[in-house]
């Protein structure tokens, strides 16, 4: 056909002269995650889950004695168990919603063709959560200090929790929106927020329930990270190892089975 | 490298659980070219370009895209791609130009994102969430992230599938700029102008098969017969026409008057018709060549009967 002749004869200064190729790896991640993280900041029904909903709850059972948090300070029992909280909203709630709408909006097969890898992706969006939980852990501490809030403990031990935390709910968000439908998960993702806010040692303390409940309910990854935040920060523990390591096996079966069978399309 | 063909697929079967979308379909484009890949609902055409993008692994058959094997080999072929699905690929929320300029940073050597918004008309959707965009409007960013990379072969499924004839047209130039600047382009369409306009190369698919190709001129003509039509005074004796032409043509008068002659309409055809009409002392009026399009070929083809 003559129009192959045609190509290579063509311009070399055409507006569309093809010039194809990948930008730099650290370039593409780092736009990404901008993206992403604008994407989610924009969203209104986000912000309420992940910054208006902890900062009033915070706020509200720390004035007023609607649950018995055990001795000392009020806040000093619920601002570990909010940041615990806050970390679900967006490492959970949030991504899972997040990510069931791009997959059924097309967002992740389309850029499953551009040359972003796939594993790129991901590191964008544990990068926008990661953004995500250092504006909600810093506005959190600062009304938590605001209402008289004394923390103890290491920075290591809340910080390796928090990580822990934050890849245990991501692989759990993730296995629901790469597995369900994108309605499915936004009514699952926030049932499930729900009960684990009632139920998950956040503001209500796991000993309001009866003994074998309350050990069954420490499994679960909110409860291991409040416990463990509260253990650090509230009494001045070094490493809560029991908790970590709840969250740590929370996090491998997460992330395996979202690795497994998360579904692109 | 340039001499292997853009697009090279043999024998390529891909079933879906107990049916069978594409059943030995074979698929060239040459570099630098324009193909249009033109067939019903659900004859194979998205399955068929998916396949080339990476997104389906075949069941059977050889996949060859910029010489390279578009799933085992898909993070070198990516870079080089540009691709518009048929629907959807952009962020709920985002709004069209900031989708583009985002896209724009996946690449090494991206076009001006601003001449592209510009060019497309993005601006005046360029502030509205894509998800609230209506019509053929998310098209146009798809469109324009398809190519904003400078890819050396574009697929585009279904690219003006919605659009009022104003955008058609823009995609058109689009289309006919990127080959004029050595780019290729793959696309599927509905529509038969669209194939025959822009396209060097036209492939129909019917049941997953290809059931014709090659130059859209060519598959119009396609060794069928054209009409001549003219309009005489009636009663003419046609024997003595038919015996000046060639043996394979017809002729016939349909209406008191109005007479038709199917076969190879060519000058030396013309010449004999208007000769023989000056011998008889007949002025043939409203004399008229009707060729066959694409659309009469597509129809033929692949039939009258709505698909689902």
């Amino acid at each position: 056909m003559t129009a192959t002749t045609g190509a290579r004869t063509a311009t070399a200064t055409g507006t569309f002269t093809p010039q194809p190729g990948a930008a730099p790896l650290t370039r593409m991640i780092a736009a990404q995650t901008v993206l992403e993280t604008r994407m989610l900041l924009r969203n209104g029904e986000q912000l309420l889950l992940t910054i208006v909903i902890p900062a009033l709850l915070l706020v509200v059972f720390s004035a007023a004695p609607i649950v018995t948090t055990g001795a000392g300070k009020r806040v000093d029992f619920l601002a570990p168990g909010l940041l615990a909280l806050a970390v679900m909203s967006t490492a959970f709630t949030g991504q899972a919603i997040a990510t069931g709408f791009e997959r059924r909006y097309g967002v992740l097969k389309r850029l499953g063709a551009s040359p972003l890898p796939r594993w790129a992706l991901m590191t964008a969006k544990t990068g926008s959560v990661l953004v995500t939980e250092v504006l909600q852990v810093a506005l959190l501490t600062v009304i938590a200090l605001a209402l008289g809030w004394s923390p103890h403990g290491n920075a290591t031990s809340v910080a390796l929790l928090l990580v822990l935390g934050t890849a245990a709910f991501s692989g759990l968000g993730l296995l629901m929106a790469g597995t369900l439908k994108a309605e499915a998960t936004l009514a699952a993702a926030n049932l499930v927020f729900l009960l684990l806010l009632v139920g998950g040692g956040v503001i209500v303390p796991l000993s309001t329930f009866p003994h074998g409940v309350a050990t069954a309910l420490h499994m679960l990854p909110i409860s291991a990270l409040a416990e463990g935040l509260r253990e650090v920060l509230q009494h001045g523990a070094g490493m809560p190892w029991g908790d970590l390591g709840i969250l740590a096996v929370w996090a491998v079966l997460g992330l395996t089975a979202a690795g497994r069978f998360f579904r692109w399309e | 490298m340039q001499s292997t063909p853009a697009v090279e697929v043999t024998g390529l079967v891909k079933r879906y659980g107990a049916k069978t979308a594409v059943n030995g379909l074979d698929l060239s484009v040459p570099r630098g070219c324009v193909a249009a890949v033109l067939g019903p609902n659900g004859a194979g055409k998205t399955t068929t370009v998916e396949t080339c993008e990476g997104y389906r692994r075949p069941d059977a058959g050889h996949v060859r895209v910029l010489g390279l094997d578009p799933v085992a080999e898909a993070a070198s072929l990516r870079p080089r791609i540009g691709v518009m699905l048929q629907s959807g690929g952009i962020y709920p929320g985002a709004r069209a130009a900031e989708m583009l300029r985002h896209t724009a940073k996946l690449h090494r050597e991206p076009l001006d994102a601003n001449a592209l918004i510009e060019r497309l008309g993005l601006g005046s959707c360029g502030r509205i969430p894509y998800r609230r965009l209506s019509g053929g409007q998310p098209q146009r960013p798809a469109l324009a992230m398809a190519i904003i990379g400078r890819p050396e072969l574009v697929f585009l499924d279904e690219p003006t599938a919605g659009l009022d004839p104003q955008a058609r047209r823009a995609t058109w130039d689009l289309v006919r700029e990127l080959r004029a600047d050595g780019a290729t382009v793959v696309l599927t369409t509905h529509f038969m102008d669209e194939a025959e306009k822009l396209a060097d190369t036209v492939v129909i698919i019917d049941g997953g098969k290809v059931i014709a190709h090659g130059a859209p001129e060519e598959l119009a003509r396609g060794g069928a017969k054209d009409t001549l039509r003219f309009s005489g005074r009636p009663g003419l004796d046609l024997a003595s026409l038919l015996k000046a032409l060639p043996a394979d043509t017809a002729a016939a008068e349909l209406t008191p008057g109005s007479y038709w002659v199917k076969g190879k309409v060519d000058p030396q055809m013309l010449a004999t018709v208007t000769s023989w009409c000056a011998q008889h002392s007949v002025m043939p009026d409203r004399i008229a060549v009707e060729r066959r399009t694409l659309e009469d070929v597509f129809l033929e083809l692949t039939g009258k009967e709505l698909r689902s």
